[in-house]
């Protein structure tokens, strides 16, 4: 099933489709807000671009010197070529030290990998401790989006969800009151785990140390109780200087909430007292999409989400219809580069208003990259058999004037004669939810021509 | 051939050769009349609050008066003879350090090599931070250049209360960590 197919089901509900739009827009106005309160905003924005463009240019030397200086600082580097590497690491570090029990705080990394259901295959209790993240674990569903994985839920369905599996009150679907629930819920899963699993949002070269941002502080709280914490970074995390944390920091928060820093921003270069700290660097594709030249901006990513926020697609299908771990623009371009086939209708899940590479803190040509993708698409024959049709004819009347015009006289004399059934027919996919626009008598190149004589 | 090194080749194989040099991170940037002001207002705007301490008092009196009904107190002098940060469990009100302070976002940053366990700052219910007062800086710019990671250590910038808005949108303090977050500047 491609994008539209599933987007179907979503907007098949308007009440909620337009619920969930007007709850993305509301983020979208937030970082809005914060963004334009600093006069440096682009300017930060270009730093940002450039450092990571330099940084993947050269990533083989500062990932080299980010093990160095890790190693030196005592903590452990491990190497994982794919999603089945990295999943054996994890496992054998938990096995080695023996833990039964582990919490997670968000990273898209572990989600791309599949490792919940490999471990819990493996006997080992694996909680999510983002509170969105918990949400839709119990639900057994996927994250929505990349930095509100629950997006998509109302309270009431939370409530729901909390009742079965946590036992509140029946029908109390307070914000407030479930988070003090998960709350208590979640301690409990902090101070009995055997160890922690973070993501990692900046691995920083020159002093061989991670940094990890969140809001609730689970990532803080999880990895400060248990002896072992293991980090999973793509390769792509990297940044060569301590004071590179001071452009992006300030970018990441205020483009994804609006807020003008993550609550906590940890910065790991030590592990707790009598612990250890071991970080796993991940390639999974991602070296495939630095030789792309088109493509290989998407690596720049820092996942705040602000795309998938601003883009009039996502917040109308909601992240489900992706079909990829991660939606939205930029879920879009990496499920490309990574299989065309698999995800071939994904470019065409955008409208090419470029409102996403605007507001991309690190200035990635979002909308450039899908409508490449596309062509992609076509010269690798993967476009579906009706649409390709339609191109060719529209293509072959376009390369003939005449014909153009004369089609175009007879739409607008036979179309408003017509009855509706005929004009609304099934084929006419576009005029399902939508009006046909009042035909005008004089086509353009008519009033044109009239208007220069 | 090991993993690190097939990435490694991986990536030397696919990686563009031209290389911009790496740009300059203390760019002109937004600077604050009144430091203090700012750094109240931002803080205040993510749930936490700040207080300057009068001159004739001492902060042990000011949390004498502010913190009364509270149980269990631990500061993060106190933490050298607990032996697992798990015993931090019921901290209702954790005394705690703060090197400087950043206006623009309301946070503070904590690095204490004397504290035994960075627990503390997220187990307890509520913080107090202690700042001096003459350490606010305007932006993250000035902040970095504070910050030294040439040794081992942790370190944390923390800007309010913890918080979330994962049920519909709607913002609840205190998910995981603290609930109440004052910083004091003395
Ligand atoms: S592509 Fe840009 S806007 Fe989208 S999540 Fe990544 S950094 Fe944010």
């Amino acid at each position: 099933m491609g994008h539209s197919e599933k987007a179907s089901k979503f907007v098949a509900n308007s009440e909620r489709m337009h619920w969930h739009d007007k709850a993305l827009w509301f983020v979208r106005e937030k970082r809005d807000l914060a963004a334009h309160q600093l006069d440096e905003w682009e300017e930060l924005r270009r730093v940002a671009s450039e450092i990571k463009s330099h940084t993947m240019d050269r990533l083989d030397y500062y990932l080299e010197e980010f093990e160095k200086n890790a190693k030196q600082k005592g903590l452990h580097i491990h190497w994982a070529r794919d999603a089945r590497e990295h999943n054996e690491i994890v496992l054998n570090l938990l096995l080695a030290h023996g833990a039964k029990r582990v919490v997670k705080s968000k990273s898209m990394l572990t989600e791309e990998c599949h490792l919940n259901p490999f471990l819990e295959k493996n006997n080992i209790e694996i909680v999510d401790t983002d509170l969105g993240e918990r949400i839709v674990q119990l639900r057994r569903e996927a994250p929505s989006h990349i930095v509100l994985p629950a997006i998509h839920l109302k309270k009431e369905e939370v409530g729901k969800t909390f009742e079965e599996f946590l036992n509140t009150q029946k029908d109390n679907c307070d914000p407030t009151y479930l988070t003090r629930e998960a709350r208590k819920h979640l301690r409990e899963k902090f101070l009995t785990a055997d160890a922690s699993i973070t993501g990692v949002n900046f691995a920083i070269a020159q002093t061989g140390g991670v940094v990890v941002c969140t809001n609730e502080g689970n990532a803080d709280i999880g990895t400060s109780l248990p002896k072992l914490h293991i980090a999973s970074m793509g390769i792509e995390k990297i940044i060569p200087r301590l004071e590179d944390l001071s452009i992006f920091t300030r970018l990441l928060a205020r483009s994804a909430t609006g807020q003008p820093i993550t609550t906590y921003t940890s910065h790991f270069h030590a592990p707790i007292e009598g612990g250890e700290l071991h970080i796993i660097i991940v390639d999974n594709g991602r070296s495939d999409i630095l030789s792309n030249s088109d493509f290989k901006e998407s690596l720049h990513c820092i996942r705040c989400g602000a795309c998938l926020n601003t883009c009039p697609v996502y917040r109308r299908s909601g992240g489900y219809s992706y079909g990829y771990i991660i939606p939205g623009p930029i879920g879009s371009t990496l499920g490309a580069s990574r299989d065309l086939q698999a995800n071939k209708t994904l470019p065409f899940a955008c409208t090419l208003c470029a409102s996403c590479s605007n507001v991309c803190p690190s200035k990635i040509g979002l909308h450039n990259q899908l409508y490449k993708h596309r062509q992609n698409v076509v010269k690798a024959g993967l476009l579906g058999a009706k649409k390709r049709a339609i191109l060719k004819v529209t293509a072959w009347v376009m390369k003939h004037p005449l014909l153009f015009d004369f089609m175009g006289l007879v739409v607008r004399k036979i179309v408003p004669i017509l009855p509706r059934s005929i004009v609304y027919s099934k084929a006419n996919v576009w005029g399902r939810n939508r009006e046909l626009p009042k035909f005008p008598k004089k086509s353009f190149k008519e009033l044109y021509k009239e208007r220069i004589k | 051939m090991s993993s690190k090194e097939a990435i490694l080749n991986r990536i030397k194989k696919n990686r563009p050769s031209s290389t911009i040099d790496l740009p300059n991170t203390d760019i002109l940037h937004t600077k604050y009349r009144d430091k203090d002001k700012k750094f109240a207002m931002t803080l205040k705007s993510v749930g936490g609050k700040a207080i300057w301490l009068e001159d004739n008092k001492s902060v042990d009196e000011f949390i004498a008066e502010n913190y009364r009904d509270l149980d269990i107190i631990v500061s993060t002098y106190s933490t050298h003879n607990i032996d697992t940060p798990h015993l931090l469990e019921n901290v209702d009100l954790a005394v705690i350090k703060g090197e400087f302070a950043v206006a623009e976002n309301g946070a503070v940053w904590i690095k204490n090599p004397k504290n035994r366990h960075r627990a503390l700052y997220f187990l307890a219910t509520r913080l107090l931070i202690i700042v001096d007062k003459n350490s606010i800086c305007d932006t993250m710019h000035e902040a970095y250049k504070l910050i030294d990671f040439s040794r081992a250590g942790y370190g944390v910038f923390i800007s309010g209360p913890s918080k979330t808005a994962d049920i519909e949108q709607a913002l609840v303090i205190g998910a995981h960590g603290a609930i109440e977050v004052c910083v004091l500047f003395v």
